[in-house]
C-alpha cells in the first residue's frame, strides 16, 4: 500500500472505539482492520447480510456462501450473525450502525458526499452507498486529497451526482483531518509532515482552521 | 424476480433452465445485479430476452451496462436498501414507504418527496413480480426454507413478493428434519420446489 493510503487508514482506525459496529466500504477502508489494536475489537457489518466479519480465509478454506459486499471471500467471528438484505438495511437506515467508513469522489464544504457516479459515465451502480451515508450514526470519508488528475476532492460544491447531502461527519486524507461542525468543514489535524499551506493548496472548499493539539 | 447477491445465493439451476428450455422473452428482471458476463442472468441478457432490469448494481456486468447504453435494456436503479425494502413491502401488502435514502439525489427524480420530522423523504413503491426464483441451501418437502451464510440475501424477501415462487434447494429433506425455529421462509410462500443441479 502507498504511504498516503497507509496514513489515511491508520488515522481512520483511531476513530473507532472498542465495541463499535462498523461498516467498511471498498478501497482504503478495507485496510483499517490491519491498524486496529488488540484492545479495539469492533464488529464489522457487511450489507449483504453478516454482522461479525472475520479475516479473509486461507485459500483452501474459502466458503463460496461467505462473502462481503465487495464479493470477496470472508470468514465470520464467534458471535457473528447472518440475516437477509431487508434486515441488513434496516440496521443501516435505522441508525444501528455506529460508524460507516467509505471512500468518495468529492466531499463539499457542507459535508455533501458524491461517491457513486461520475457524470458522462455509467450511472448504473449505486449499491448500498446512499443507504450507508444516510443511516450510519457517524460517517467517516477516507480519500486522497486529490483525484488522479490532481484536482481537489474537498470542494466548495460537489459537481458529481450526490450520494447524500450533509452526510459526512469527518474527512480523512493523507494530509489532514476535517470535521463537520455546525454544517461547516473544520480542519482539526495535520497528518505526517503536512503543513497548513499543503492542505490549502489541494482544498477548494472553504474551511475553518481549528487545529487541536495533542 | 431472481435472488442472489452477485452469483452467491442465485438460483442458477432455475436460471439455466430459463435460458435453455423456455422461450419467455421481453422479461422484466428484478434482481440486485444482472448476473455476470455469460453467467446466471448474464446468459439471459446475451439472448436479448431482458427488456427491463430493476436492481441496485448493474455495473458488475459490463454487458448489462453496454445493453443500457445501446438502448436494448431499460435499467431502473434503486439504492440497495430501498430495493430490498420495496420487495419486502410488496410481500407484506404495503402500498409504499417514505425513506430518507436518495432524497435530493438523481435517484429521487420524478418521485414524491415529503418532509417528515424535518428530514426530506422519498416515496418508494413496492416491487413485486409474477414469478420469483429463489435459492435455499435446504428445504423440507413442504417447502420450508433454510439458508446458509450470505447466500440468504434477497431470497427470503423475494419468496414473499411474487404470484408464483419457485424455490431451488441444495438439499431436500423429509418434513420434520428442519428445526422449526430455524426455518426462515415458511412453506406457505413456496409454490414449487426444485432440487438444485449443482
Amino acid at each position: 500500500m502507498s504511504d498516503g493510503r497507509r496514513t489515511i487508514a491508520e488515522r481512520a482506525a483511531r476513530e473507532l472505539v472498542a465495541g463499535d459496529v462498523v461498516n467498511l466500504g471498498i478501497g482504503i477502508p478495507t485496510l483499517i482492520p490491519g491498524f486496529l489494536g488488540a484492545d479495539t475489537a469492533v464488529f464489522l457489518h457487511t450489507e449483504n447480510g453478516l454482522l461479525g466479519v472475520g479475516p479473509p480465509p486461507a485459500e483452501d478454506e474459502i466458503d463460496p456462501d461467505d462473502i462481503d459486499a465487495a464479493k470477496r471471500p470472508v470468514t465470520s467471528v464467534l458471535g457473528a450473525s447472518y440475516f437477509d438484505s431487508a434486515e441488513s438495511f434496516a440496521m443501516i437506515r435505522g441508525g444501528h450502525i455506529d460508524v460507516a467508513v467509505l471512500g468518495a469522489l468529492q466531499v463539499s464544504a457542507a459535508g455533501d458526499i458524491a461517491n457513486w457516479a461520475v457524470p458522462g459515465k455509467d450511472v448504473l451502480g449505486v449499491g448500498g452507498a446512499m443507504d450507508l451515508v444516510v443511516g450510519a450514526r457517524r460517517v467517516i470519508v477516507t480519500m486522497t486529497a486529490t483525484s488522479s488528475d490532481g484536482s481537489p476532492k474537498v470542494v466548495a460544491e460537489c459537481t458529481y451526482p450526490l450520494t447524500a447531502r450533509g452526510a459526512a461527519d469527518a474527512v480523512i486524507t493523507e494530509l489532514s483531518v476535517f470535521r463537520l461542525r455546525e454544517g461547516m468543514l473544520h480542519l482539526t489535524e495535520l497528518l505526517g509532515e503536512a503543513s497548513l499551506d499543503d492542505v490549502a493548496a489541494v482544498t477548494s472548499a472553504p474551511y475553518v482552521v481549528a487545529l487541536e493539539t495533542g | 424476480m431472481v435472488g442472489g447477491f452477485g452469483l452467491v445465493g442465485a438460483p442458477l439451476t432455475l436460471v439455466d433452465a430459463l435460458v435453455e428450455r423456455s422461450d419467455a422473452t421481453d422479461l422484466t428482471i428484478v434482481s440486485n445485479n444482472i448476473g455476470e458476463p455469460g453467467r446466471g442472468l448474464g446468459l439471459l441478457l446475451r439472448q436479448g430476452r431482458i427488456r427491463r432490469g430493476i436492481g441496485s448494481f448493474f455495473t458488475s456486468n459490463p454487458e448489462a451496462v453496454a445493453a443500457v447504453n445501446e438502448g436494448s435494456l431499460e435499467a431502473v436503479l434503486l439504492p440497495q436498501g430501498t430495493f430490498a425494502e420495496a420487495i419486502r413491502a410488496a410481500g407484506a401488502g404495503i402500498g409504499g414507504f417514505f425513506t430518507p435514502v436518495a432524497a435530493g439525489t438523481l435517484l429521487a427524480e420524478g418521485k414524491e418527496e415529503r418532509m417528515i420530522d424535518g428530514v426530506l423523504h422519498v416515496l418508494e413503491r413496492p416491487v413485486r413480480a409474477d414469478v420469483a426464483l429463489v435459492y435455499a441451501a435446504r428445504s423440507d418437502e413442504l417447502g420450508n426454507l433454510w439458508y446458509r451464510k450470505t447466500a440468504r440475501n434477497f431470497n427470503p424477501l423475494m419468496a414473499t413478493a411474487a404470484d408464483v415462487t419457485i424455490a431451488e434447494a441444495g438439499e431436500i429433506v423429509p418434513v420434520g428434519c428442519l428445526d422449526p425455529e430455524s426455518i426462515v421462509t415458511p412453506h406457505l410462500y413456496v409454490d414449487l420446489l426444485v432440487r438444485s443441479g449443482r
